[in-house]
């Protein structure tokens, strides 16, 4: 599927770009001449008034776009495990407690242990996918893992106790 | 005591008084260019309070003010942005000049001031002040409204308009003979052609002068090329104002954003000093004898621009309620038009400065009002039924 997103220009303040929802409302974003941006939402009686322009700082906008990115990545992982039967997926938090922060992805053995696939890793909202056994774990990621649930069951064990 | 000591304490209290009424200005939500000029007014000729050890500083401040002002309008402006206004809206353009230009000329006209006086007055009325609305359309939270680029390109469109209009009144203002000035309006559009093509083509040349990452260099560049340019502008009649505009456009990129930074303090004092000075040296005496005139013509312009704002938008295919809403936030005139009134001065007629100052003070006052006229709930609800009567008569 295509969006069209609509860009003019606003002499002399900067530039907005428009998306037209699937469900028909209009989205904005204004970015301005001196790097501040907002984000427009537009009011349903009456589309070319915004009902609402929030301002967004650099960091929110880099963080909304994260949750938009990951929330895709996540959905696509959820489609995947709908089309196959006993197949699931699930986020193993790694936590304080779990011997293997600061270890490598390697040192869990996940898949020889567990069966279960990682696919991908998501520290500070950002997503690694198809991380590399060397990728190395810290306090507060998100394993995004594959597999049975059993399996599944055995993974988030190991990351909170290690093996058994 | 010495008479430079005078000139700081006049200076001094002067300022701090104009800082306390942009205080209060921002505090009720309007320009505080009104105040600026009241406060000129009560110290100025004919006032209750006249202050003369600091004229001479006032009016050097002033002129510096002028150059800032139009040299930061520049800078604001691309030449993209220009040269695309102007083939994206020459018809909203020119349907502006008309409904808002015109009328002031016949004004002027009828209270018989002659050609110059038509032209600057035609001028004072035409101009929607930049400033004002740009600042306006962000604290309404419309900046992101779709008719917002309509209101914007009105507003390229006449600062553009302004660099040819300023040096062909200049030139009316020096002219003699209608042969002579004609000659000298012929030089003076020359000037600005090739100045403006100049800083099309070779702006990105005149931006390598400067480094946008030293602060104190950049502002002393910037600074004395305007003022350079402008007064060499002003040595052709081509006004120092519009030689400080087309800097502010040849400069381009990151040295343009840098300077704009950097300058903008420095407008904020010269600007308030320039709109000070207009106060200080429109003779107070003949206000209350233009009170009547100024206010009528404001009135009439103001529907008038309501009028340009909503066609405009019209023929953008905004919805009536924008129509409205970019009808609205074009009725205030500000900085141009007293820029106007100040190159004529005495030229003209002597009531020119007074009826300008009542002029800008009620479009700014009312303007700043009447913008926020289409967010009101009965506004909104007076538009929906004029929808709905049209729609079932329809």
């Amino acid at each position: 599927m295509t969006v069209r997103i609509e860009k003019v220009d606003l002499p002399g303040i900067g530039v907005r770009n428009d998306l037209v929802t699937e469900s028909g409302s209009r989205l904005g974003v204004v970015s301005f001449r001196d790097g501040e941006r907002e984000l427009a939402i537009y009011d349903a009686d009456d589309p070319d008034a915004c009902r609402f322009s929030v301002p967004i700082t650099e960091d929110e906008a880099e963080a909304l776009a994260d949750m938009f990115g990951a929330s895709v990545a996540i959905t696509r992982l959820t489609k995947l495990s709908d089309e196959t039967d006993g197949l699931y997926t699930e986020k193993i938090k790694v936590g304080a407690g779990s011997p293997y922060a600061g270890k490598t992805l390697g040192d869990t053995k996940m898949r020889t242990r567990t069966h279960v696939s990682i696919v991908a890793i998501l520290r500070n909202r950002k997503v690694l996918a198809s991380p590399t056994p060397d990728e190395r774990l810290d306090i507060g990621d998100i394993i995004v893992a594959v597999g049975t649930r059993g399996g599944l069951d055995a993974a988030m064990k190991l990351i909170d106790h290690g093996p058994a | 005591m010495h008479d430079t000591t005078i000139i700081l304490i006049e200076v001094g209290a002067l300022l701090f008084g104009m800082s306390l009424l942009g205080r209060l200005a921002s505090r009720i939500g309007i320009s505080p260019i009104p105040f600026y000029l009241v406060a000129g007014l009560v110290f100025g000729s004919g006032g209750l309070l006249p202050l003369d050890a600091s004229q001479e500083f006032f009016e050097v401040g002033s002129e510096i003010g002028v150059i800032l002002l139009l040299a930061l309008l520049g800078l604001e402006y691309s030449a993209d942005e220009l040269l695309q206004g102007l083939r994206r809206s020459r018809i909203a353009g020119l349907l502006d000049f008309a409904l808002n230009a015109l009328p002031g000329a016949a004004f002027a006209l009828l209270l018989g001031w002659g050609p110059v006086g038509a032209v600057a007055l035609g001028g004072i009325c035409w101009v929607t002040s930049s400033g004002v609305v740009a600042k306006l359309l962000r604290d309404l939270g419309r900046v992101g409204n779709r008719e917002t680029p309509v209101i914007l390109s009105v507003l390229v469109i006449e600062d553009l308009a302004m660099a040819f209009y300023l040096p062909i009144l200049s030139a009316l203002v020096v002219g003699v003979s209608l042969a002579q000035g004609a000659v000298t309006v012929a030089i003076a559009v020359g000037v600005v052609v090739l100045i403006l093509f100049l800083a099309l083509r070779f702006g990105h040349i005149v931006s390598r002068l400067f480094t946008p990452d030293l602060a104190e260099p950049l502002v002393l560049g910037v600074l004395g090329l305007t003022m350079l340019v402008a007064g060499l502008a002003e040595e052709v009649n081509v006004s120092a104002a519009v030689g400080a505009f087309l800097v502010g456009i040849a400069l381009s990129g990151r040295v343009a954003h840098s300077a704009q930074e950097v300058l903008s303090p420095l407008r904020d004092l010269f600007a308030a000093v320039f709109f000070v000075f207009f106060g200080l040296a429109t003779d107070a005496t003949k206000l209350p004898s233009m009170l009547v005139p100024g206010i009528l013509l404001a009135l009439l312009t103001m529907a008038t621009k309501v009028a340009t704002g909503y066609i405009a938008a019209r023929r953008a295919g905004i919805g009536i309620p924008g129509r409205w809403r970019a009808g609205f936030a074009l009725t205030v005139r500000g900085e141009f038009s007293i820029v106007i009134a100040g190159l004529v001065s005495g030229a003209a007629a002597p009531q020119l400065a007074p009826l300008a100052a009542v002029y800008v003070l009620t479009t700014i006052i009312t303007g700043t009002i009447l913008a926020r006229v289409p967010d009101t709930r009965r506004f909104k609800a007076l538009v929906r039924r004029r929808a709905a009567a049209a729609a079932s008569r329809g």
